[in-house]
């Protein structure tokens, strides 16, 4: 495939991840989490998996964004440490 | 137990959404023997629409869609279909989830096949839908029911 499109979506990944972990308020860490499943999505469909790409953008950007959302809610939204 | 938004554009653009999604989903569901998908994806999909109706609509509005106590049942009954399948296959003469020998009369094998994984993957849907919306309604529940 076209390595720019692909040295983009690593970037994009590494990028996000450090985000997610370095970011006090926790909803903004799991929305960039939906972030880190929407790359890796993009990467499995280029790498030829679709299948897996799928399952990941469905599961990995939405499920668990709104299952963290509801753990989230019985919890403080800022991060103590 | 989810508070329902107070913002109006979130909920007019969510409830407008979520037929379109339910939608695309049976689609993933029924094109699932030669396109990417399947009944896990289908399903997933379906139960995100309703969880989107239940954090944007509240509890009210989306039980409308989907009952609180389908949850559990329904995820039991997604597991029935596709064992009874497999079951249907066995009294046809075959192995256990062999679809080319389903008892259904005038039907070449090919066919037979196709209509088997349509089934199983109607019943993975279901499953799968229903057990998504069961463990979101057990997080958000405040107090366990007696």
């Amino acid at each position: 495939m076209i390595w720019q499109v692909e040295l983009i979506i690593y970037l994009l990944l590494i990028a996000s991840a450090v985000f997610a972990l370095r970011v006090k308020d926790l909803l903004s860490s799991i929305v960039i989490l939906s972030v880190y499943s929407f790359g890796s999505a993009f990467l499995f469909a280029i790498l030829g998996a679709v299948d897996v790409g799928f399952t990941e953008a469905v599961v990995g950007a939405g499920l668990t964004g709104i299952m963290f959302l509801a753990a989230l809610y019985y919890t403080t939204r800022k991060s103590i440490d | 137990m989810v508070q329902k938004s107070n913002s109006i554009i979130v909920g007019i653009v969510s409830r407008f959404m979520a037929p379109f999604i339910q939608l695309f989903a049976l689609y993933v569901i029924a094109h699932g023997h030669y396109s990417p998908g399947g009944g896990f994806q289908g399903g997933a999909l379906l139960g995100a629409s309703i969880l989107l109706l239940r954090l944007t609509v509240g509890d009210k509005g989306s039980e409308l869609v989907f009952k609180k106590e389908f949850g559990t049942p329904l995820s039991g009954f997604g597991v029935f279909i596709y064992a009874a399948v497999g079951v249907l296959a066995m009294i046809g003469g075959g192995l256990y989830l062999d679809y080319g020998s389903l008892p259904f009369a005038g039907m070449t094998p090919a066919e037979l096949r196709s209509l088997g994984i349509l089934l199983v993957e109607t019943g993975v849907g279901i499953g799968v839908m229903a057990t998504v919306i069961a463990i979101f309604d057990d997080l958000t529940m405040r107090h366990f029911r007696d």
